[in-house]
C-alpha cells in the first residue's frame, strides 16, 4: 500500500475510535492485566454489551503503567475517553449500564480523562498522583494503542521516523543519536550513537543488530511491557539501527518466560511483512531488512552480550572475553550492535523531535528519561518513565505515593541482582548512572523494589546472592566458586553464628575484579552495597544475634 | 511425534538447535534423551553437545512432566512478599519438594524468577494461568478444589 494511503487508513481508524456516534471499549491487555483477571472482565462486558444491545467495539491495550489498579476499562463515549480502575466482573454489569445507558459517570471509579482536558468534574490521567511527574517517550503508546494494530501506531506518527532516516546518510543518523547524548538502558549505560558509529565503520560484509529482550532481572518489567504494549515502536528502532551501521538482518531476542511478548512481537513482524514495512526495498529505497524472532530458553546470564550470541548461535549461553567487542566481531563473526529493548524503544522520537530535544530532559551525563518498574512496599506499584536526575524522593512518595500501611521507608533496591541497596540518606541524591554507581548500585535495567522496615538486609543480600549462584554460568571460577563460598558466608550471618565482615568483603571484591563477564563482576554488588550503607544490621546479626526485621528467625 | 519430519523443518545449521529442542519439548513437554543421537546427526554436532545445551537452559526438561505444574514466582518483589511462604506451602500440602512430581503425575512445584507482573506481588502460575496476590490458604484451597490433595508419595 502506498504511504499516503496507509496515513489515511491509519488516520481514519484512529479518529473512528473517538467518533462521537461511537462506543469503545478498551481492555489493558498486558501480562500483568491478564494476571488481575482482565480476560474474565472482557467476557463479562461482551455478554453485557450483548444484553443491553450496545453497538460497541471492544480492544485490547497494553499496560499504561498503573498496575496496582488492575484491572483497568477505558470507554471512549462522546469523543472522551475515560479510564476506570479497579474493574473485577462483578462490577462490569454496573459500568456498563450506568456509563453507557445512563449516562453517569462513576466518578468514584474513574483513574482520570486520556486527554488534555478535565471532563464533567474527572481530572486528566496526565494529573494523577502517579503520572504528574512522568515524562513518556518510551512508554509514549503503552496502554493507548492496540499493541499490533498497524494502523493505530502509524497514527501516532509511527514510520514517519523511518520514512526521514531512509533519506538521509548513515553518519546523519549516528550524529542526532549522539546529539541526544542517549545511553543504553539494558544498564550498562553505553553511548548508543558511538556503539552505531563503531560498527557502522567496521569493515564487514556482514552486520546484524540485535535486540535483547532477555529481561532477566527479577523484579524488572520494563522491556516486557514495551514488547507486549508497543512492539512496533521497538521494531522501527531496530529497523532503524539496521539501516544506519549497514545490517541486512535484525534479530529480537525475547525471554521464553514472555509467552505474550513473544506473540505480539512476532503477529507486528508478519504485518510489517503483509505492509512491506520489512523486505526488499522499503518504502521504494534501496534497503532491504528483515527481523526473526528468537526465543530464550531460561538463562539470566544470557542478557550478557557475549552470552547472548552464543545463545543466539545454539551453544551454550557462557560469555566470552572482550575484545573482541561484538560491534568488531559478533553473531556469526559479523559486525554486531546489540541495544536494550527500551533503547530502541526511544529512537524513533529522537529522530522525529531531535538529539537536542531527548538532552533537554534529564542531566548532562544522564539525559532523557528512563523507566522504572516501581514494585515493593509501595502504594502505587507499576511502570513508570521518569526524567534521568530525578531523586528517589520524589520516585517513592510522589510517583509512588509512599510506604504500604504507613510504615518506614528502609531501603530501594536498584538494578535487581547486579544492583544494591540504597538507605535514606540516598533519598535526596540524583538518579542517573554515575550516582547509582558511586552508591555501589547500578542503573540495571530499572527493577525498583522498595522495602520497608519488615525486610530484613542480610536477606535481601543473601536473596540476590543465592540467584546469581544459581545463575552463574560456571565457566570461570571466581563466579562459580565465589558465589557459592560467599552465599555460605551469608547464610552463617542469618544464622547468627560468628562471621569476619572482613573476610566477607575480601571475597566480594575478589568475585569483583576477578570474573570474566558482568554477571560476576557484579553478583557481589548487594554485598557490598548493604555492608556499605548498612553495617549495622549484619553487625547486630553476628554481635547480638538480632534480626530485627523478624525475618531470618534467629 | 516423528523427529525425522520435525527436523527436516529446519535448516542443517547449529542456530537452529534451541528452536529445535524447543518444538520438541513444545509438542511433548519435555526432551526425551533418546532423540539426542537424531538431533545431533541432522546438525553435525556431538551428542554431548545436544546435551550440553539441552541441560544448560531452565527451559528444557529431561523428564516427562506431570499433569499439572505449580510454579511459584520468587523475583525479587515476590520474595520479599511472602513467595518463600507459599513454597512451603505447596510443599507441605504435596509433600514434595521444589522440582519434584508427585508420585500419582498430577502436580510438579517449580520456580521462576519474575514474570512481571512484581505489582501483584505474589503470584503463582498453576498451568499457565498466572494467579496475584497469593497466600498459603488460598493456595492449598485451590490446590484442594481441584481434587489435587490426595498426594501422599514423592517420586
Amino acid at each position: 500500500m502506498e504511504w499516503e494511503k496507509l496515513l489515511k487508513n491509519s488516520k481514519k481508524e484512529w479518529e473512528g475510535l473517538f467518533d462521537k456516534n461511537k462506543i469503545t471499549i478498551m481492555v489493558g491487555s498486558a501480562s500483568c492485566g491478564k494476571a488481575a483477571g482482565i480476560e474474565e472482565v472482557k467476557k463479562e462486558i461482551e455478554k453485557e454489551v450483548k444484553k443491553h444491545k450496545i453497538t460497541a467495539k471492544i480492544i485490547e491495550v497494553g499496560c499504561i503503567g498503573l498496575c496496582y489498579l488492575e484491572p483497568i476499562v477505558d470507554i471512549i463515549k462522546d469523543g472522551i475517553r475515560i479510564s476506570y480502575g479497579n474493574i473485577t466482573p462483578n462490577k462490569v454489569n454496573k459500568l456498563i449500564t450506568e456509563t453507557i445507558l445512563h449516562n453517569n459517570l462513576l466518578k468514584s471509579w474513574t483513574i482520570g480523562v486520556v486527554g488534555k482536558k478535565p471532563y464533567r468534574g474527572i481530572p486528566t490521567l496526565d494529573s494523577h498522583p502517579m503520572m504528574r511527574k512522568q515524562i513518556r517517550i518510551a512508554l509514549k503508546n503503552c496502554g493507548y494503542i492496540e499493541p499490533t494494530n498497524l494502523y493505530h501506531y502509524i497514527a501516532r506518527d509511527g514510520f514517519k521516523a523511518l520514512r526521514r532516516v531512509l533519506k538521509m546518510s548513515n553518519q546523519q543518523v549516528i550524529n542526532i543519536i549522539k546529539s541526544s547524548k542517549l545511553r543504553g538502558r539494558g544498564g550498562a549505560g553505553f553511548p548508543t550513537g558511538k556503539k552505531w558509529e563503531l560498527c557502522y565503520k567496521v569493515k564487514k560484509k556482514e552486520k546484524y543488530v540485535i535486540c535483547n529482550g532477555d529481561e532477566g532481572d527479577p523484579g524488572a518489567f520494563m522491556d516486557r511491557s514495551l514488547l507486549e504494549g508497543d512492539p512496533y515502536s521497538v521494531l522501527e528502532g531496530l529497523i532503524i539501527a539496521g539501516y544506519t551501521i549497514g545490517a541486512k538482518e535484525g534479530y529480537v531476542y525475547v525471554r521464553e518466560e514472555y509467552p505474550l511478548a513473544i506473540q505480539r512481537v512476532t503477529k507486528a513482524i508478519e504485518t510489517l511483512k503483509t505492509y512491506n514495512l520489512l523486505g526488499k526495498n522499503i518504502f521504494n529505497s534501496n534497503f532491504t531488512f528483515t527481523i526473526h524472532l528468537k526465543q530464550g530458553a531460561g538463562a539470566f546470564v544470557c542478557g550478557e552480550e557475549t552470552a547472548l550470541l552464543s545463545s543466539l548461535e545454539g551453544r551454550r549461553g557462557e560469555p566470552k572475553p572482550r575484545p573482541p567487542y561484538p560491534v568488531d566481531k559478533g553473531f556469526r563473526g559479523g559486525g554486531t550492535v546489540i541495544n536494550n529493548v527500551e533503547t530502541l524503544s526511544v529512537i524513533p522520537s529522537i529522530i522525529l523531535k531531535g538529539g537536542k530535544w531527548f538532552s533537554s530532559y534529564g542531566i548532562t551525563t544522564s539525559t532523557g528519561t528512563k523507566t522504572f518498574a516501581l514494585a515493593g512496599k509501595v502504594k502505587r506499584r507499576g511502570l513508570i518513565e521518569v526524567p534521568m536526575g530525578i531523586t528517589l524522593r520524589e520516585i517513592i512518595y510522589e510517583v509512588g505515593g509512599g510506604i504500604l500501611e504507613g510504615k518506614k521507608f528502609k531501603a530501594v533496591q536498584t538494578g535487581g541482582p547486579s544492583g544494591g541497596c540504597l538507605g535514606e540518606e540516598m533519598l535526596d541524591k540524583s538518579i542517573d548512572y554515575e550516582s547509582l554507581q558511586r552508591a555501589g548500585s547500578i542503573m540495571g535495567s530499572g527493577g525498583m523494589i522498595v522495602m520497608d522496615e519488615t525486610s530484613c538486609i542480610v536477606d535481601v543480600a543473601h536473596y540476590f546472592l543465592s540467584f546469581t549462584q544459581k545463575e552463574s554460568c560456571g565457566k570461570c571460577s571466581p563466579c562459580r566458586i565465589g558465589t557459592r563460598r560467599l552465599k555460605e558466608m551469608l547464610e552463617e550471618i542469618k544464622k547468627g553464628k560468628k562471621v569476619d565482615l572482613n573476610k566477607v568483603e575480601e571475597l566480594a571484591n575478589t568475585i569483583k575484579l576477578g570474573s570474566l563477564c558482568g554477571l560476576g563482576r557484579t553478583a557481589p554488588n548487594p554485598v557490598i552495597s548493604t555492608l556499605k550503607n548498612f553495617r549495622k544490621e549484619y553487625v547486630e546479626h553476628i554481635e547480638e544475634k538480632k534480626c530485627k526485621a523478624g525475618v531470618c528467625g534467629i | 511425534m516423528e523427529v525425522k519430519k520435525l527436523l527436516h523443518k529446519y535448516q542443517k545449521k547449529r542456530e537452529n538447535l534451541i528452536p529445535i529442542l524447543q518444538q520438541i519439548q513444545k509438542e511433548l513437554g519435555y526432551l526425551p534423551q533418546n532423540l539426542f543421537p537424531h538431533i545431533a546427526k541432522y546438525l553435525d554436532l556431538k551428542e554431548i553437545e545436544v546435551f550440553g545445551v539441552a541441560t544448560f537452559y531452565h527451559q528444557f526438561k529431561l523428564t516427562s512432566p506431570a499433569k499439572h505444574s505449580i510454579k511459584i514466582c520468587l523475583g525479587t518483589a515476590c520474595h520479599f512478599q511472602g513467595g518463600e511462604g507459599l513454597m512451603k506451602a505447596v510443599e507441605e500440602e504435596l509433600r514434595i519438594k521444589e522440582g519434584e512430581k508427585t508420585l500419582d503425575g498430577k502436580f510438579n512445584l517449580g520456580r521462576v524468577y519474575c514474570l512481571g507482573c512484581c505489582a501483584l506481588a505474589p503470584v503463582v502460575v498453576i498451568d499457565k494461568k498466572i494467579l496475584p496476590h497469593m497466600t498459603p490458604a488460598k493456595l492449598k484451597k485451590i490446590i484442594k478444589k481441584n481434587g489435587m490433595g490426595k498426594i501422599t508419595k514423592k517420586q
